[in-house]
């Protein structure tokens, strides 16, 4: 276990350089003057682009720039935006909003999507199945800024139930709404997941033993087969909560929250390169611990899989 | 540079009546007290995360400018409503020949943290400003001061001294400005936030000021979060006479236009200078509205650039035939629902000089179109470039096809990704048709509607347009000290302009804002900025 865990940790020292240095160069290395545009419709300053230019490193080859960017991530220096903000705090006020609107939506997730499934997978087909069915094609057909969108209008501006946007540091109850919207995809691919898994494994031998013996169902139910079918449905919730991180850019932008997304969002608006890179290299960080942990979880609930 | 996105509000629209009914609900019992104003009230406004540090020579987008404005008292200031120009830390200011002046300040203003303005606060910010070691945004607004080619000598050069030599202090109340030409609009352009003075302890920390800015305006800085909101409050010391009449102001940061909107609509948010192009599409603002709707004048014009270096765009037919064959009216009404008004000059309505048909060949005229076209014997095809976003697309598409129908040359929509791109094109002298060539001014004068735009080889001059006789007029004027004789030779420059078509006038933003149900009056100055003055927050 332990060589396994160093092995895929070694791994993840190629790929953080590969995705790091692809987003740098996607960002920085794009045709076209980095401050067209900047000064509205007159060219900026001489001076100003020579300032900008020295604080960049823009006359550097990319390279070099990658390499002086990487060095000074080392040493915890995420650099600074145009206008003068450490790009590390920013990330720091940031990141515990989207981990709670992550956490929401993972919730909202795995407690609506894992009991229909559930449900539904134990009963077989009938009214419940199909409508289940039909919601969650429905809402796997809808794009999610539709979707946040929708809510928003529904539930904020024609119905006064919730607050258009969410305060600058919102709580858990604020975030409800966005978490649906977020997380509706992934909720529908869960309950379907959980569906298919449990259907399956209804049949298995080891459950119809677990009845034979006489155990009550819900230990049958409870025990044996949902400790087996979940494996599945957790992992795609672990990648899942990675996505979570990034997909909230569009969510977060509607609802003007100020998490990572809502960070990108207008990173992007108002091309503040520094902030993209540095947001999307975390991103990259995130993703692929999550992805380490769901792998050493899988051990845990399914004692056949060995990692040697 | 020369484009700030701001205004002073033109129109206050007083609903009085309308609100306090509105705020009453109808119940009699509960009258007293509802649409009174509460002076200690709270204002939020619609923001976007500053693009630079808030110090004002480094400020030149609405985003920062919003924070910057309220905080700074300049030598000028411009009246909310007709945006004229009126001593607002200035005492006076002279000049015999508009080639050196000679400014007194008011004696007894106070920075935010106590120290007095004096004039030596006024030439340490210039300086500054100027200096190409500092690297400000607005350096260039300080080229006509004499010395600015040693302080900021341009590309590649390093500066060879540290402060202009045309700037002298003269005790702690008057200072003397020496230009390298004369130029009779100076005490005008003054008014930009960029001339605001600086205060002493800004020089001792440029970086830590920038977080906390000190200034001498009326209102002062309270915090800031990045990327969700910028908190002012009101400096009860102000001298000036743009007091605000409310306490707190909170720039609140969104992400979205349209979120901002919906807020807007339900009260969480008080002001918003613009709309998003979802509520204009269909006039739909104007019942969401209502009696909050605020209407403006921006100082801006629209027009369309047809570069003279395009191969068989150097033809004067050609150009009086697309001008004849655009339908304004039509487009302003149909496409933009009432939110520009149709052009009819190269100077915006509301501006010291504005008069109206200068431009003969602004109207819609099918047939003298065609008549032009026949005498260009021009062939091929026709585009009109812009970015596509912000609601940029909808009326040059429409414009285009309106030529295209008179004509029947076929005309296309270019879009470019966004607006850096787009401006990369132009300045880069690589359009290949004619592109879309918005102004707005940053001050108040109609000197600023042709020098940085006709003039040979001005900062936004699209067309690449080259007129000397033009080019005379304009120094011409610059060098009258009398206001209205340098206005007549700005006039007969804009007449000259009106002549060639170097590019074509279409349309004249209003400046449509908003307000909630929360302010009893609101207004929109000259620069799509609050008119924060003139904001009344109604008792709770």
């Amino acid at each position: 276990m332990t060589r396994y865990i160093l092995r895929r940790l070694l791994q993840l020292i190629p790929v953080f350089f590969g995705t790091t240095f692809l987003i740098y160069v996607l960002v920085w290395a794009v045709p076209g003057d980095p401050f067209a545009g900047k000064c509205g419709q007159a060219a900026c300053p001489q001076a100003y682009v020579d300032l900008m230019t020295q604080k960049f490193h823009l006359d550097d080859n990319i390279f070099v720039q990658y390499f002086k960017y990487l060095g000074d991530l080392f040493t915890g220096d995420w650099g600074e935006t145009f206008n003068g903000n450490s790009v590390g705090e920013l990330i720091g006020n940031s990141y515990p909003i989207t981990l709670r609107l992550a956490v929401v939506a993972v919730a909202i997730e795995a407690v609506i999507g894992l009991t229909a499934g559930v449900l539904t997978g134990l009963r077989g087909k009938g009214f419940l199945d199909n409508l289940v069915l039909v919601s969650t094609t429905f809402l796997i057909s809808l794009p999610v800024f539709v979707t946040a969108i929708v809510l928003q209008l529904v539930l904020g501006t024609e119905l006064g139930i919730i607050d258009i946007s969410v305060s600058d540091n919102p709580g858990f109850g604020e975030l409800i709404v966005p978490g649906i919207a977020l997380g509706s995809l992934s909720m529908a691919y869960v309950a379907r997941l959980s569906r298919t898994s449990i259907a399956e494994n209804r049949h298995a031998d080891y459950v119809r033993t677990a009845i034979a013996k006489g155990q009550p169902r819900s230990r049958v139910v409870g025990v044996h087969l949902l400790r087996n079918s979940v494996i599945p449905v957790l992992t795609f919730l672990g990648t899942d909560l990675g996505t979570l991180m990034g997909g909230a850019i569009v969510t977060e932008g509607v609802f003007n929250i100020n998490g990572l997304g809502g960070l990108i969002f207008r990173g992007i608006q108002n091309r503040e390169s520094a902030t993209v890179t540095g947001v999307v290299v975390l991103l990259v960080l995130v993703y692929l611990l999550m992805s380490l942990i769901v792998d050493l979880l899988y051990a845990v609930l399914d004692p056949r899989i060995r990692y040697d | 540079m020369r484009r700030s996105r701001r205004l002073w509000g033109s129109t206050v629209v007083v609903t009085t009546l309308s609100l306090a009914l509105a705020a009453c609900g109808g119940g009699a019992g509960s009258k007293a007290g509802a649409g009174d104003v509460d002076p200690d009230g709270s204002v939020s406004v619609y923001g976007t995360e500053p693009q630079n540090s808030l110090i004002p020579t480094n400020t030149n987008e609405l985003g920062g400018t919003k924070a910057v404005q309220p905080m700074f008292a300049a030598l000028v200031g411009f009246k909310g409503d007709s945006a004229q120009p009126y001593n607002l830390m200035a005492d006076s200011i002279t000049s015999a020949d508009s080639k050196v002046y000679d400014i007194k300040i008011k004696q007894g203003w106070k920075f935010h943290d106590g120290t007095e303005v004096k004039a030596k606060n006024f030439v340490e910010a210039w300086n500054y400003g100027a200096n190409a070691a500092n690297g400000q945004l607005n350096s260039d607004f300080f080229s006509q001061i004499e010395g600015f080619d040693q302080v900021n000598p341009g590309k590649g050069k390093k500066p060879t001294a540290e402060k202009m030599s045309g700037l002298v202090t003269k005790g702690d109340y008057e200072f003397q400005v020496t230009l390298t030409a004369p130029f009779s609009v100076f005490s005008t352009k003054i008014g930009y936030t960029a001339f605001a003075p600086l205060p002493d302890v800004f020089f001792k920390d440029p970086q830590g000021f920038g977080d906390h800015p000190i200034g001498n305006g009326p209102m002062k800085f309270v915090s800031r979060a990045a990327g969700q909101n910028i908190k002012l409050t009101r400096y009860d010391e102000y001298k000036g006479e743009d007091k605000v009449h409310f306490k707190n102001l909170d720039i609140k940061i969104y992400a979205v236009q349209e979120t901002a909107y919906q807020d807007l609509l339900s009260g969480k948010l008080d002001f918003i200078e613009t709309l998003p192009p979802s509520a204009i599409a269909g006039g739909k603002y104007k019942s969401d509205l209502k009696e909050n709707l605020v209407n403006g004048h921006l100082l801006g014009i629209s027009t369309i650039a047809v570069p003279y270096y395009v191969p068989g765009y150097n033809n004067p037919d050609l150009r009086k035939a697309i001008s004849l064959a655009i339908d304004r009216d039509q487009i302003t009404k149909k496409v933009m629902n009432d939110t520009y008004v149709p052009a009819d000059g190269y100077v915006s309505q509301g501006i010291p000089g504005y008069r109206p048909g200068v431009c003969k060949l602004c109207h819609f005229d099918p047939d003298q179109a065609k008549e032009y076209f026949k005498k260009s014997g021009f062939t091929g095809k026709l585009t009109i470039a812009s970015n596509a976003d912000g609601g940029r697309k909808e009326p040059l598409v429409a414009a285009c096809n309106s030529i295209q129908n008179v004509l029947g040359v076929p005309c296309d929509f270019v879009p470019a990704t966004d607006f850096g791109q787009w401006r990369s094109i132009v300045t880069g002298k690589k359009l290949t048709g004619m592109g879309r060539s918005d102004w707005s001014a940053d001050y108040p004068s109609i000197e600023d509607f042709l020098n940085p735009i006709y003039k040979t080889g001005a900062s936004s001059n699209d067309s690449s347009y080259s007129n000397p006789a033009v080019d005379k007029k304009l120094e011409e004027a610059d060098g009258t000290a009398d206001k209205d004789a340098a206005i007549k030779m700005y006039q007969q420059a804009e007449d000259l302009v009106a002549q060639d078509l170097p590019s074509i006038p279409v349309w004249d933003e209003k400046g449509v804002a908003a307000k909630s149900k929360n302010l009893k009056t609101g207004g929109l100055d000259f620069r799509r900025l609050g008119d924060y003055q003139s904001f009344q927050v109604l008792k709770k």
